[in-house]
């Protein structure tokens, strides 16, 4: 099988021999990722990522990565960063796209541009306290990808279900995860 | 007492094995817990019925037609399969030990020890025949249903007037979860099926019966050798089809315009709540562009093969999904009284003490070939060869190859 013509820029050897390894080493793949955060002020707050354990070690990302939020105008805030919830929005688009790279290049498709459009719909009495029967978090997502690759259309539409069914981000958003906050 | 090879399990498969043994003058024995084909005769609902049409029943030396079948086309029911598979064992003469037990297989030298209830076996193979459907796989999803739940996994369901009346949530939308739901939603008891990873497929294709497509177009012949990921091939559900007199399909869209209703895959299990993810629209779209895909391989070998006889290309209506599906459902609340587990099932190997059994409950083998322990062998497990091997008429071919691999082993004891 040639692979010669197809570059997205996916290392696919390297994740399906990591497969193969983790498959007979099931421990090496308990990962745990992490991140810090401090407030600025107001709401506005920032957080840092710099490490992760897996592999049975600790790894330190190539430099430390910083991710600052804040809430909007309208919420009376200074609007300093986007809102956690756009954080969560574009979690969910890039763990997707980087999806979409990854399948293309196992399945031989070139990609010469994919886009996605994201929106979360909310009805903010859930968060505001003003309706006890309002969730606070998204009444649903809309995701949709503009995707221009060497592919028939049912093939750019298998490329991104097959993503969704492999991210990560899209499962913490649609499943229920066990939470449990702590103080020190 | 001595044999050459010890089979365990007298269902269609053992038979197969046994036949095959009998043909090259292999001694050997079939022990069996039950009676011919037990799992048929205990471990199965009232209206079940084989979702593969009665035409393409058939083992070594051994057919529908010479059972002396009338129906080509229709599906057999459990006591017409139980009497299709004992004709077999009468028809092979298969040495079967019924009512026997096997308690422990060790390995004893170059050969085996198999202890059962009736006494001690000696032997050069072992043939592990007990089938991949013992136990039903229940997913831990955190708490226990709530009281007043009743909860039983397909293994124990027999027919809905069993059941509660009231609501009643199926968690799986294979074979196994969409005939059930269908079956109990008919009875009154509304259903909700839980939906994740699903097969979709009609009964019939371009007017013939789809598993005719899967057999003539070879994709029943594809090895396990041949393919992309066999471990997730071998994980896959049982596709979505029913066997009945009026041949229809029973997908999600048949289920939904009965009233069934659709929810997201089963996540987790709280207190009282059943949390059900979000996920649903993305499980039908990847049903709906497999479905697409098989059949454009059905078309282009139609279309290569000059296939006569057969209507015109379908497309089949994508499958609807609910606008929004609840993503939780109160089991306080009384509308849902019983849980039905259609989460898929594993076999049983307490009594196997040979390591050879992965942390997942399967036996580690090589097309049905235990290479890890030489002269054992395992048959009828999902795409154990071939993507037919765990149908009846997959027993055949796998039994052949698997015997002849024996004979060879034999045959290296004998050199050595």
């Amino acid at each position: 099988m040639s692979t010669a013509n197809v570059d997205n820029g996916v290392n696919v050897e390297h994740l399906l021999g990591a497969r193969q390894a983790l498959s007979e080493a099931p421990e090496a793949a308990q990962f745990t990722w992490k991140a810090t955060n401090e407030w600025l002020n107001g709401t506005h707050s920032r957080s840092s990522v710099d490490s992760y354990h897996g592999l049975g070690e600790e790894h330190q990302h190539r430099s430390t990565f910083t991710f600052e939020a804040d809430h909007p105008l309208v919420f009376g805030a200074e609007d300093n960063a986007a809102t956690p919830v756009e954080l969560v929005l574009a979690g969910l688009a890039s763990c997707l796209t980087a999806g979409v790279a990854a399948v293309a290049q196992n399945r031989e498709i070139q990609l010469r541009s994919v886009k996605a459009t994201l929106e979360g719909s909310m009805d903010i009495l859930g968060i505001l306290g003003g309706d006890p029967d309002v969730r606070n978090g998204f009444n649903d997502v809309k995701v949709s990808y503009d995707i221009d690759a060497d592919a028939t259309p049912d093939e750019i539409r298998a490329l991104v279900a097959q993503s969704q069914k492999r991210s990560a981000v899209y499962d913490i958003i649609t499943n229920p995860t066990n939470v449990t906050v702590e103080v020190d | 007492m001595r044999t050459t090879t010890v089979v365990v399990g007298a269902g269609h498969c053992g038979l197969a094995v046994s036949r095959h043994l009998a043909e090259r003058s292999i001694d050997h024995v079939v022990l069996e817990r039950g009676e011919v084909a037990n799992s048929w005769r205990t471990q199965r609902w009232d209206s079940l019925r084989l979702l593969t049409p009665n035409w393409q029943s058939r083992l070594p030396g051994y057919d529908y037609r010479s059972h002396g079948g009338t129906d080509p086309d229709g599906f057999m029911s459990m006591p017409e399969v139980i009497e299709f598979i004992s004709g077999y064992a009468r028809l092979v003469n298969a040495p079967v030990r019924t009512g026997t037990s096997v308690t422990s297989v060790r390995r004893a030298g170059a050969g085996y020890i198999v202890d059962t209830d009736r006494g001690r076996w000696e032997c050069k193979t072992v043939v592990l025949a007990t089938g991949g459907f013992n136990v039903a796989k229940v997913p831990q999803l955190g708490d226990a249903p709530p009281a007043g739940i009743t909860a039983l996994s397909a293994l124990e369901y027999r027919n809905p007037d069993r059941l509660e009346v009231g609501g009643v949530l199926v968690v799986g939308a294979s074979a196994t979860g969409v005939q059930i739901a269908d079956e109990v939603h008919r009875s009154g008891r509304p259903v909700t099926l839980a939906v994740g990873e699903h097969v979709r497929m009609p009964r019939l294709y371009r007017g013939r019966d789809i598993l005719w497509w899967m057999e003539r177009s070879g994709l029943f012949d594809e090895r396990y050798d041949e393919i992309d990921d066999v471990v997730r091939v071998r994980k896959t559900p049982s596709p979505q089809l029913v066997g009945t007199p009026e041949r229809s399909t029973l997908d999600l869209n048949a289920l939904t315009d009965q009233g069934v209703g659709l929810v997201g895959r089963l996540a987790a299990l709280r207190g009282a709540e059943a949390l059900l993810s979000g996920s649903l629209p993305n499980k039908c779209e990847l049903a709906d562009l497999k479905l697409g895909r098989l059949l454009d391989t059905f078309d282009e070998w139609a279309a290569e093969s000059r296939l006569n006889g057969v209507g015109p290309p379908e497309r089949f209506a994508p499958t609807r999904v609910p606008e929004s599906p609840p993503l939780r459902l109160d089991l306080a609340r009384g509308d849902i009284r019983t849980i039905i587990w259609a989460t898929g099932f594993k076999p049983e190997y307490s009594w196997l003490d040979v390591p050879v059994v992965d942390r997942k409950g399967q036996v580690r083998h090589d097309g049905g070939v235990v290479t890890e322990s030489p002269g054992m062998y395992v048959i009828g497990l999902n795409f154990l060869r071939r993507r037919k091997s765990s149908f009846i008429h997959g027993a055949g071919d796998d039994s052949r190859d698997l015997v002849t691999h024996l004979a060879g082993h034999l045959d290296s004891l004998v050199a050595a």
